[in-house]
């Protein structure tokens, strides 16, 4: 809409999913967690969401304003890929699975599939984003981002990460083409050291320091990529201390 | 957006209770444009057209919404409600009177799009504390009053509703 506001785009047909209830709702199972691709970012900020996705409600609540909270939804945010799409680094770090449908049937596809490039994905013709399936999951997860300021803010650099016994998960927003997922840093501290206890100060700072390395930052009108590795760092330690609990 | 092209709309939106007709309408006009330029309701404003700065907010089937970020032809079948339908004809609402009485007017050109954030806050939390009011109001742009007195302007309100 913005980009008919400021004349950029002139479209000459255009598809309402906004009465199909379906993609309104959403959906608990003692697997997943799926959420319709309409549902407003407002509904995910309190209440059974956010008790079951407590990183999503974080994000969703650093989305715009209200205003803005009260229209968006994830199936927007898939749609239009940017790098910088709060909720898109929760879908990354919770290994959350795109439910795709057309005419001729439906697809189901891991984000690190769907996300193909700055503003691409592999949604093809003829498709719609359905909903969003994540995994439910045992452990801790959080969300952090940074920006110029608190309110109305897109991320300069995000991050969302959760931890088990077992394993942890990180996936960076806005510095990288597509989310990133931190893989080396995953393996990493998931061979380091017993996660059900608490992370030696050192372990976390070489933690951060191999997150920060998966970013592919860029200089743009928002930061500098230096700027944005270092906050990457910062996020990465912050929410593993956090996840300390 | 002033030049037309095909294709083109005839709809009905119904804003403020009643059903207005739209005709005529290129399909990837917004609802803020509909509602100024086609139905004779400029009390939204337009500013920023990317919804930065809330002048335009409206309530759409219960949430406040930017209407320049919605398009207008998806509105169908919703209920909107506009600056214009709050208060009772001529006369001005509780929350209209209370941001003069604060002087949380100067320019003005904000101040429809806070009216109507403040009564659809209003609408779900009758007392909300300061924190609340502020969250309820970031999606709103004054660049003159510096917002204390728009401030001052909603605990009156609340202290005047629950004095009646």
């Amino acid at each position: 809409m913005v980009e008919i506001n400021l004349h950029d785009r002139r479209p000459s047909s255009v598809v309402s999913l906004s009465r199909i209830d379906e993609l309104k709702r959403y959906d608990v199972t003692d697997e997943f967690v799926t959420i319709g691709s309409a549902v407003p970012y407002a509904d995910m900020e309190r209440g059974t969401l956010a008790d079951l996705l407590p990183a999503l409600a974080q994000a969703a609540r650093t989305v715009g304003s209200p205003q803005i909270r009260a229209a968006g939804t994830l199936g927007g945010n898939l749609g239009t890929c940017s790098p910088a799409g709060d909720g898109l680094p929760v879908i990354a770090a919770l290994d959350a699975v795109i439910d795709i449908v057309s005419s001729s049937g439906e697809r189901h596809v891991p984000f690190g599939e769907f996300m193909t490039g700055v503003k691409r994905n592999s949604l093809a013709p003829g498709e719609i984003i359905r909903s969003i399936s994540f995994p439910r999951r045992n452990g801790w997860q959080g969300y952090a981002k940074v920006g110029s300021r608190n309110a109305m803010v897109i991320a300069t650099a995000s991050l969302c990460l959760t931890r088990s016994s077992t394993a942890v998960t990180v996936a960076l927003g806005a510095v990288g083409p597509t989310i990133i997922r931190a893989l080396d840093a995953e393996a990493w501290i998931a061979a380091q050291c017993d996660l059900s206890r608490p992370i030696a100060p050192d372990v976390a700072r070489e933690f951060a320091e191999r997150v920060a390395q998966s970013a592919r930052p860029i200089d743009d009108h928002r930061s500098t990529a230096a700027y944005r590795r270092h906050a990457v760092r910062v996020l990465a330690l912050r929410l593993l201390e956090r996840s300390d609990v | 957006m002033t030049n037309h092209s095909p294709p083109t709309l005839d709809y009905h939106l119904s804003v403020n209770g009643r059903q207005l007709d739209v005709q005529d309408a290129w399909i990837g006009e917004s609802l803020l444009y509909v509602l100024r330029e086609r139905l004779g309701l400029p009390g939204s404003k337009g500013a920023c057209e990317q919804g930065e700065c809330g002048s335009c907010t409206v309530v759409l089937d219960g949430r406040a919404v930017c209407s320049c970020l919605v398009l207008a032809a998806s509105a169908v079948d919703s209920e909107i409600t506009t600056i214009e339908g709050l208060g009772s004809g001529q006369a001005l609402g509780d929350v209209q009177q209370a941001f003069i009485d604060a002087g949380g007017v100067q320019c003005g050109f904000c101040t429809p799009g806070f009216v109507v954030a403040v009564h659809h806050l209003l609408s779900a939390h009758e007392t909300p504390n300061d924190n609340e009011i502020k969250e309820a109001l970031s999606g709103n742009i004054c660049r003159c009053t510096g917002y204390g007195r728009i401030l001052e302007a909603v605990r009156e309100v609340v202290v005047r509703r629950r004095k009646s």
